[in-house]
């Protein structure tokens, strides 16, 4: 199979003006006939689906939950970068994408990550203008704050609630355009499979959760927006119906999956504290442009924070970093902090986290500032944890977080199977190895609103020469048949353990050896006890219920079938990878002092790996750096 | 942590339903209450029963998905929080701890805890939106907006849908929902003109749903999460006034 990323040529600058000049235009009339799926209401779903609409395309939009307004993405919190260098502190476009190149340890392509950033100051005008209410200067102008692994302040905020202003906006011109009659939403629908006709994505068959009734969908082109997946370690950031199922389906019908391993694991989580824990709460990476980062300099210290003094606390990351001290991005800041919590110097009741203490900050800025910059997550955190984090630090703790890898796409933001799309979290493109803080909300706005609406044209207009395929077509029988066959089998298996069960022993493995630091040994073993727990959950399984009807326990059951074979190809990513870069750290691969080595000679490609029943191929995207030079990433 | 559920079961929207106990060992205090009904429904599994159907998502009290009624109240004990914030160090051993779905004629039971809500979502499709296409937006501070502008407007843009304030309220009233959409979008100038239009819109849906009244008795701001003050009630009742007079 070769692989083409269709990047314009032509100066950096001029790629995309270029592309779209080139691209091909479908006249309204003829937009009224073409259809097109969207699965997934988040930011980039929304976005799409909402802008699709507007400009003439007839829209269906899928969502697993009661309404598209509770998408993942309104959890956001810090905020969205922007190049719009309001703060006059010497931002510019090509800052913000060599920041982002960099952030991602120049795993990403020149091309889409310079159109990120190009395109990040209009996405900032275009939420302003849907109503977000940002946060303002006295004098009615819009406020920026700084993220990690940027020296600039570039982020744009509302309050700690980002994320949910942004969706809302998104949820807001969604709803319009089904008022328009352009936009059919279908909430409490999960889409189990893709339908494949003559090579091309044709449709879907998707489960109402409301009754269990399996049905169809026939569409000219289907658009995946269905975020991460890191609840394949089960202990994540993400909301608990988050799943990796709509593009594992979508990889086993053909489309390349790439860079599966890259995954962010958060500096700034709320520590697990019982087995039985669903969920790790993030707390935003803000907190760390005035919260120091500390751990006691001596191991096992048990006094409790506010009795060591000063000269006996070890602020590592400003020990480590000093340039960027703590606002180092991500990846570094969580593996330094793994280091200090393995190395014996964790704090809390299990000795799994660290100090962020805001103490310096409401001496230097008053309470009343940091009330107004963060109240609203000391509320959270207040909330969950019990304890006033103005009078003593908070405790956190590494937590998985964001997946950098997905579905393999073309500068058009298309997979490799013609007609299938995939947008924001769900698509490998512009974040490399590492993601820098801020810039999620913005990918996956700008591939929903900006990106795809003027790249799909270039495929639909040739879709409007062939003939439609409706839901009749023998194709959708077949994967009818097959949906039921497998949701058939989960429940006659009728063992001994619950899907939960399973799902702690999946993220047990995962977390052990395919999260923030990995070796060969540990992947190879990691392997082999994915494939006992998918055997063992195949042959022991229990799940309750039928699938007629809501059956809870089924949805999550079949969510997790696809975790435990996508931990697979994760590890075998990892394991093929033989460098450290970014997210991803093999132990083999660092310097005496612990800092990741990159193997650019043979290493700078992406990884896109084919599914072939048997196993997993790997294919090849070489990454060609015409623009910038990669250098040794240092934030020293 | 050994505690007795008495959780509402129902089989769909057409079945009566009822109550039902079951004692559940094995907590701690640490759990969250959704962690706790997790716990109950593996032990449900393993003896070959149903789970009990419940909604959540983000489980960190900003999608608005889940809300029950525990113990008469909406999301919980205490006030102003989800029910993914509540945790099992707010009861005690041997509690006895009644849950039920939202009550309200416009809030269907679908199954056991959940409810149908997109009347919600209706009431946004009539208005609670800027009319402002994708690539029409001018430079983002060409507009000013002062901060206490801004402010106000976030303060009530920051409601989740979760709709604690209808299950809480005795007229089973969505007018706390409603004012916050509206009193966001028209605090800002990009949503002003059509300022007159959403709130007629948007009020007359929320009767077609057949939400009640409010009564101002100030139930719901008790409940609300993000604490989404009664007075927006009150100046959205001012802008339809205004809208009715001048629209």
């Amino acid at each position: 199979m070769q692989i083409d990323a269709k990047i314009p040529e032509g100066k950096l600058e001029e790629k995309w003006r270029t592309y779209q000049v080139k691209s091909q235009l479908i006249n309204p009339a003829n937009k009224k006939k073409l259809n097109v799926i969207v699965v997934g209401s988040g930011l980039a779903g929304a976005g799409a689906a909402a802008t699709l609409a507007e400009l003439g395309y007839d829209v269906q939009c899928f969502c697993y939950q009661d309404s598209a307004r509770r998408a993942h993405s309104v959890a956001a919190q810090g905020g969205i970068n922007a190049a719009k260098n309001y703060q006059h502190d010497g931002d510019s476009v090509w800052r913000m994408f060599y920041d982002t190149l960099k952030g991602g340890d120049f795993r990403s392509r020149e091309a889409n990550t310079y159109r990120l950033a190009e395109l990040s100051a209009p996405l900032i005008d275009h939420f302003t203008q849907q109503g977000v209410p940002f946060a303002r200067e006295y004098g009615g102008v819009l406020v920026n704050r700084s993220f990690g692994g940027v020296q600039v302040q570039r982020t744009f905020y509302a309050r700690g609630q980002t994320g949910q202003q942004l969706l809302l906006a998104a949820y807001s011109q969604l709803y319009k355009m089904i008022r328009a009659g352009k936009v059919t939403m279908r909430p409490r629908t999960e889409m189990l499979d893709l339908v494949v006709v003559d090579g091309k994505a044709k449709g879907i068959v998707a489960r109402n959760l409301a009754n269990g009734e399996i049905q169809r969908y026939a569409a000219d082109a289907v658009v995946l927006a269905t975020g991460g997946y890191s609840r394949v370690f089960r202990l994540s950031t993400l909301a608990i119906g988050c799943n990796g199922s709509a593009i594992w389906k979508a990889h086993k019908r053909g489309a390349l999956f790439a860079a599966p391993s890259f995954t962010q694991i958060h500096p700034t989580a709320l520590p697990q504290s019982s087995e039985a824990q669903s969920k790790l709460t993030l707390m935003s990476e803000s907190l760390r442009n005035d919260g120091r980062i500390w751990v006691p300099k001596d191991k096992g210290d048990q006094r409790k924070a506010n009795d060591i003094p000063e000269e006996e606390r070890d602020y590592y990351l400003e020990r480590r970093y000093p340039s960027f001290g703590n606002l180092a991005p991500r990846d570094i800041a969580s593996r330094a902090a793994k280091e200090r919590i393995d190395a014996g110097h964790g704090v809390g009741r299990l000795k799994n986290a660290v100090y962020l203490d805001f103490k310096h900050a409401i001496e230097r800025l008053g309470l009343e500032t940091i009330q107004d910059r963060y109240g609203n997550l000391f509320n959270m955190y207040k909330k969950i944890t019990g304890v006033d984090a103005y009078k003593e630090p908070m405790q956190i703790s590494p937590a998985a977080h964001f997946s950098m890898g997905g579905l393999w796409v073309d500068y058009e933001l298309m997979t490799t199977i013609p007609g299938l799309y995939a947008v924001g979290e769900c698509n490998f493109s512009d974040h490399g190895a590492n993601r820098l803080g801020a810039n999620s909300l913005l990918q996956a706005s700008v591939d929903g609103y900006f990106i795809l609406p003027n790249t799909i044209n270039n495929y639909l207009a040739s879709e409007l020469k062939s003939e439609a395929v409706n839901t009749d077509h023998a194709a959708f029988a077949e994967v009818e048949n097959e949906v039921k066959g497998h949701i058939e089998r989960l429940l006659s298996v009728n063992g001994s353990k619950t899907v939960d069960h399973f799902h702690r022993e999946l993220g047990k493995v995962m977390w052990q050896e395919c999260a923030m630091s990995r070796n060969k040994a540990g992947l190879e073993k990691a392997i082999s006890r994915i494939e006992e727990i998918k055997a063992d959950f195949w042959n022991d399984g229990k799940v309750t219920g039928k699938s007629d009807g809501i059956n809870t326990e089924l949805e999550k059951a079949l969510r997790l079938a696809d975790f435990i074979e996508l931990g697979l190809l994760m590890c075998t990513d990892a394991l093929e990878r033989e460098e450290s870069c970014g997210a991803h750290f093999r132990e083999e691969y660092q310097t005496e002092d612990g800092e990741a080595v990159r193997v650019d000679d043979s290493y700078s490609y992406v990884s896109a790996w084919e599914y072939t029943g048997a196993g997993f191929k790997l294919h090849k995207e070489t990454l060609k750096f015409e623009f910038v030079k990669p250098t040794v990433r240092s934030y020293k | 942590m050994k505690v007795t559920f008495r959780i509402w079961r129902q089989n769909d929207t057409d079945d009566k339903g009822g109550f039902k106990e079951y004692e559940t060992d094995g907590l701690n205090e640490d759990m969250s209450f959704l962690e706790a009904l997790d716990h109950l429904n593996e032990e449900l599994v393993l003896k070959g029963e149903e789970v009990i159907a419940f909604e959540y998502d983000c489980r960190e009290g900003i999608c608005g998905q889940c809300g029950v009624f525990i113990d008469g109240r909406a999301h919980g004990p205490h006030a102003n929080m989800t029910t993914c914030q509540l945790h099992m160090r707010s009861f005690n051993e041997g509690d006895v701890i009644t849950v039920e779905p939202w009550r309200a004629t416009s809030f269907p039971v679908l199954k056991d805890l959940m409810v149908d809500r997109s009347a919600m979502d209706r009431i946004i499709e009539q208005g609670g939106f800027i009319s402002a296409k994708t690539g029409t937006a001018p430079e983002a501070n060409a507009i000013l907006v002062g901060k206490e502008v801004a402010d106000k407007a976030m303060d009530a843009a920051a409601c989740i849908g979760c709709g604690a304030c209808v299950a809480t309220c005795k007229n089973a009233s969505a007018a706390l929902f409603t004012s916050a959409k509206i009193n966001h979008l028209n605090a800002l100038p990009q949503g002003e003109p059509e300022a007159y239009r959403r709130v007629l819109g948007m009020t007359e849906q929320m009767t077609m749903e057949g939400f009640g009244n409010c009564s101002l008795t100030g139930a719901c701001e008790v409940e609300c999460p993000e604490g989404i003050s009664i007075s927006n009630i009150a100046e959205m009742n001012s802008w339809y006034l205004k809208a009715k007079l001048f629209g």
